[in-house]
């Protein structure tokens, strides 16, 4: 940018670093711009629907006073501030693989507003770099294709700028800043180094010609620009800013100048501490803020006495630096203490979360035992009339709540009848845990004494299950392994395949010391009525028991079947090894070179269009084999159609075509891919409806599940970006292997085999480059085949992008399911399983968020976690809907 | 008769955990600036050879498994070679082990390797001392009910308790807490030390509480 750096080099003008909080996503920094507020977390939701800020900011104030402000770009500014442009025209920013457009759209206005010149602001927003980001990372060449472009705007305005000065001789102010950074993959939302800082020139006549610094800018907060603006257009600093003035702004002013508008943004700040923070008498930047007051008055003092000496000088510049000090230490301790919690919302939701869980463990026993029937009697006269009385408890205490707290509360604001709801909810919960409660206690002596379960006893398997499960649990609290948590999952999964080879090499060699008895395996779940202690006799049962009954099907594999059983989890092992290296995720790690970024530079085109060819390939094989001839054929055609549209918008090369050519958006590609997915799709759902109606052939419900499954793959195979499609290949071969060699020869029980797929599905979600970060979220995928931003598909299929792994996992379980086991309850137990093993994370972490609200992490580290987990839950519900419809067909048929 | 044999199995143990602890003082005598942490490489190898040296005198002077056969010389050495191999064996399969579990692949392989010779001394070498290069009897000691005598008994509680003790080890590395003892590998190999040292002291006393319920099939 060859001007911008004459400009800071040479011209009047001061740089800054200025340093953005986090979330580093577009609404909160361009309300943290305007407002000078700190902007939470639930911004980032609201990013996608942003409503009209109602903070008072820059540009309500400017309006107020009669400025008339004109706007051009991305359309959430005009979300954000409705009727306060005279003119504008937004670009909506949704729509990512758009680059060129947006930016026009903005440049278009720009000749004839400069020249017309009845405006007092005029704001412009570009796009263009950001999408460039998102769509092809921070190393693509279009990037200095477009700063370059931004340089020749800037100039633009900037001389025509100058033009206008010579006429009307007032100074104008060329403010230019960005919103956030861009992180070394390209996106934004968390807080990295490059995604955090920001750069930040003002640019005016104004200001002393002296040769800046370029090479190091101060470093300021992003806040200080509401502040720096209002007092530069004269307007009242906006009410909730925590930034301090821009000092070296109002440096060439006179001294008596300086100390006003230093004083105005102390006075504003002390006001703002006044309000936020009860014994603000206590604070150091309250106490330098009344020392420098009274310094400011002996200074008026002096200079009204016109006491033109160097002794007003020297105490001027000590006011000064004062007010300098007092205005740092109270944005500092205003931005540490602004945040607010609302407890009482939160305690509500907490109790919700914390009583479903209380009732899914409660029903361990009797949902893993014969049949899974939940009989939550809430008619019993006794539980009525808790039920009533809790319901009269809760809304009397919601009352109290409500009308008492000064504060607004969340819970508080909702309409009566839902407040009314959730109380119900809450107490009806608690019903309900009572009466399973009573029910156990009342059967709790009966069934304890005889012995029910003869082989009962966890095996390693199992004890490795529930010790990482809980071992997952707790490493949750420490913002480390929250930063990490791919490494926890990758450890597991590991371990799960090498506690898997022992036990398969253990039923191999050690075959022949079995009775010869019938043992059927019984389905049985992680038994939760089995005590914690076993001795040695139980043990012994148990490895009878699998030894057995493993032996008896060795006997049957014969030759290279029995290399591949025993080879398969080394095979696997592998795999997983391979997958690591694809992504770098997490935070520590994440800068270590890995085979992803290789693959996606531009110098290894070739060698990635030949790997995901291969990739769908192997998918193809793979799927292929459980479908009908039909979906068969529109599988083969839909991954031909995925390589085009990846060949189409410029990700990978035709073998037949030369290297640059136009890069489309790939429209019709995905849209026929589009085709081919609802097809399969919807010859699955009929091959389902078939089997309930017919009622006679299992095998037609199967076929289906595996449509709807490799509809799914289809799917997922569009979404992912290219370089990832190894990942779909890798995980498809592992089910493939799992399911022929590990769970069919070793008869896993439901329960296991639901965990070693929720384990393998939260693996993969991290293989696929997620972490626990938001700028991790691959929004492009939102946007494959759409041609304008529409808000449901595009969230949709941006969701099912990121858990594409934990969906294709829980579908390929149910598949699973329903065509290997006969008895009908597996499906319901695995369903139980599923929910329980989802949920157990979640509510322990929503309790640790709460207890850890006042961590140093919990914006940069714990929510974007939380929101990760509620969106995790969301797709967990839907899959154990997905289950219990799947139960409920087998039901009917049988 | 069993109590002697839990108190030679005690004093065996103490003498390991002795060889140790030994392993960590002598060589600051005669290395300058020696430390766990600074030097760990050397001082894998000094404990490793320690280790392996105690196992060995031990195996000749207690000769724990007593049916052992007088046998010809040729036999000795081709059972000695083997045993060598058997060695290299795990240490190269423990070091695959670990790069599947992440390890780097390139960087630090010396530092891998190690760790795989130092796990193999804590579990290998005494299974080879112990039960010979017989994977049979290898695979039976380590299912649940294949122990014939207190020696594989202890045998099986140290060596799972050293790997687990590894396993362990590895939990503290994503944690941001800085120190000297998070880089790979040495958070392992200590875990993988005191889950030896840990296992040695507790099987016999493991052993002689459950000395009631302990049946052996062959005894
Ligand atoms: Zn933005
Ligand atoms: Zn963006």
């Amino acid at each position: 940018m060859p001007y911008t750096t004459y400009l800071v080099e040479k011209g009047a003008s001061h740089n800054f670093v200025a340093e953005a909080k986090p979330p580093t996503v577009t609404m909160p920094r361009i309300k943290a711009l305007m407002t000078g507020s700190l902007p939470g977390f639930i911004d980032v939701v609201r990013n996608l629907n942003s409503p009209a800020l109602l903070e008072d900011n820059v540009i309500r104030q400017a309006k107020a006073a009669g400025k008339r402000i004109f706007f051009y770009g991305d359309e959430t500014w005009i979300k954000l501030f409705p009727k306060h442009f005279v003119e504008y025209d937004g670009t909506t920013s949704f729509f990512v693989s758009d680059y060129t457009e947006v930016d026009n759209n903005v440049t278009r206005h720009l000749d004839k507003v400069l020249k017309r010149g009845d405006w007092d602001v005029l704001i412009l927003h570009y796009l263009g770099l950001d999408h460039i980001g998102h769509v092809s990372g921070p190393h693509s060449p279009l990037i200095g294709r477009k700063l370059s472009e931004m340089d020749g705007v800037l100039m633009r305005i900037h001389t025509a700028l100058l033009s206008k000065e010579r006429e009307t001789l007032l100074p104008n102010l060329l403010v230019l800043c960005g919103d956030h950074g861009m992180s070394e993959t390209g996106s934004h939302g968390a807080s990295s180094t490059e995604e955090v800082n920001t750069p930040l020139i003002l640019i005016s006549s104004a200001f002393e010609r002296k040769p800046g610094d370029m090479r190091h800018p101060k470093r300021v907060q992003q806040t200080d620009l509401a502040a720096t603006l209002a007092i530069g257009l004269g307007l009242p600093i906006p009410k909730d800013s925590v930034g301090s003035l821009l000092f070296p702004v109002i440096e060439g002013k006179p001294m008596r100048d300086q100390l006003r508008f230093l004083h105005l943004n102390t006075v504003q700040l002390s006001k703002l501490l006044q309000e936020n923070v009860p014994s603000y008498e206590k604070d150091p930047g309250f106490e330098q803020f009344k020392v420098s007051e009274k310094l400011h008055g002996n200074w008026i003092k002096l200079y009204l006495e016109e006491n033109k000496s160097e002794v007003l000088f020297n105490l001027g510049t000590k006011v000064l630096r004062q007010y300098l000090d007092a205005l740092k230490t109270l944005s500092l301790s205003l931005s540490t203490q602004v945040a607010q919690y609302d407890i009482y919302s939160m305690m509500v939701g907490t109790a919700v979360v914390l009583e479903v869980l209380t009732l899914l463990l409660l029903s361990i026993p009797q949902a893993l035992h014969r049949k899974a029937e939940l009989d939550i009697s809430l008619s019993s006269p006794v539980i009525s009339l808790l039920f009533y009385l809790m319901f009269l408890v809760l809304s009397a205490f919601h009352v109290i709540v409500c009308t008492s707290a000064e504060s607004s509360c969340y819970f508080c604001g909702l309409p009566w009848l839902a407040a009314c709801g959730v109380m119900a909810l809450i107490s009806a919960l608690l019903c309900a845990i009572m009466s399973v409660l009573t029910k156990i206690f009342v059967r709790g002596s009966l069934p304890s004494k005889n012995p029910a379960h003869p082989n009962s006893g966890w095996s390693e398997l199992d004890l490795l299950m529930v010790f990482g499960t809980v071992g997952h649990v707790l490493s949750l609290g420490a913002s480390s392994f929250v930063e990490e948590e791919h490494q926890t999952w990758y450890f597991l999964v590991n371990t799960l395949c090498l506690a898997l080879s022992q036990e398969i090499y253990r039923s191999y060699f050690l075959r022949d010391d079995g009775e010869p008895q019938c043992c059927f395996h019984v389905e049985q779940g992680f038994a939760g009525a089995t005590p914690a202690l076993q001795d040695r006799t139980g043990y012994d049962m148990q490895e009878q028991d699998r030894v057995h009954m493993s032996s008896s099907l060795s006997e049957v594999l014969r030759g290279h079947e029995k290399w591949m059983v025993l080879a398969s989890p080394w095979l696997i092992l592998a795999c997983c090894r391979l997958l690591r290296s694809l992504n770098q995720t997490g935070v520590q790690w994440a800068h270590r070179p890995d085979f992803g970024h290789w693959l996606t530079s531009s110098d290894h085109k070739a060698e990635l269009s030949a790997l995901a060819a291969l990739s769908l390939l192997v998918t193809f094989v793979l799927v292929q084999r459980g479908c009908s001839p039909v979906s068969r054929g529109a599988l083969a055609l839909g991954l031909l159609g995925v390589y085009c549209y990846r060949a189409a918008i410029g990700n990978v090369l035709f073998p037949w075509q030369p290297d640059n050519r136009d890069i489309s958006k790939g429209i019709i590609e995905a849209r026929f891919v589009y085709v081919f997915v609802l097809g399969i799709l919807f010859t699955g759902t009929k091959d389902l409806l078939k089997s309930q109606v017919i009622a006679a052939d299992s095998k037609i419900k199967t076929v289906g599940l595996w449509e709807i499954y490799s509809g799914l793959v289809l799917l997922a195979a569009l979404l992912f970006r290219p370089h990832n499609l190894p990942v779909l290949a890798f995980s498809l071969l592992i089910q493939t292997v799992m399911t022929k060699f590990i769970w069919k020869p070793l008869r896993h029980d439901a329960a296991e085999i639901t965990i070693m797929h929720y384990w393998f599905g939260q693996a993969f979600f991290y293989f696929q480059g997620n972490s626990n970060n938001i700028a991790t979220v691959d929004i492009s995928a939102g946007f494959v085949g759409l041609d304008t931003y529409v808000e449901i598909p595009a969230v949709f299929l941006t969701a099912f992008g990121t858990y594409a792994g934990p969906v294709l996992w829980a579908s390929h379980l149910v598949h699973f399911l329903s065509s290997e086991t006969s008895s009908g309850s597996a499906l319901s137990h695995a369903c139980f399983c599923y929910a329980l093993i989802g949920s157990i994370p979640v509510s322990t972490y929503i309790i640790l968020v709460t207890s850890l609200r006042y961590h140093l992490f919990i914006w940069s580290v714990f929510s974007p976690k939380l929101l990760y987990e509620g969106m995790h839950l969301l797709i967990t519900a839907a899959i154990c809907a997905f289950f219990t419809a799947m139960d409920q067909t087998s039901l009917t048929k049988s | 008769m069993k109590d002697n044999d839990i108190k030679r199995l005690l004093y065996t143990h103490l003498l390991c955990v002795f060889s140790i602890i030994l392993s960590v003082f002598i060589p600051s005598f005669f290395l300058e600036n020696f430390s766990i942490l600074e030097t760990h490489l050397t001082w894998l190898c000094i404990c490793s050879g320690f280790v392996t040296a105690v196992n060995l005198v031990l195996y000749f002077v207690v000769k724990p498994n007593a049916s052992y056969k007088r046998s010809s010389l040729s036999h000795k050495v081709t059972r000695f070679l083997k045993c060598c191999i058997y060695f290299l064996m795990s240490c190269f399969t423990f070091h695959i082990i670990f790069v599947l579990y992440g390890a780097p692949l390139i960087e630090l392989v010396l530092e891998t390797f190690l760790f795989a010779v130092i796990l193999s001394t804590f579990t290998t070498i005494p299974c080879l001392c112990l039960l010979g290069p017989n994977l049979k009897a290898w695979l039976r000691v380590f299912s649940r009910n294949g122990v014939t005598s207190i020696w594989e008994n202890s045998l099986q509680i140290t060596t799972i308790s050293s790997f687990v003790g590894a396993w362990l080890g590895a939990l503290p590395i994503p944690l941001d807490w800085e120190r000297p003892w998070q880089v790979w590998p040495i958070s392992c190999t200590l875990g993988a030390t005191f889950g030896y040292v840990a296992g040695l002291v507790t099987s016999p006393l493991w052993i002689y509480w459950k000395r009631k319920q302990l049946t052996y099939k062959s005894n």
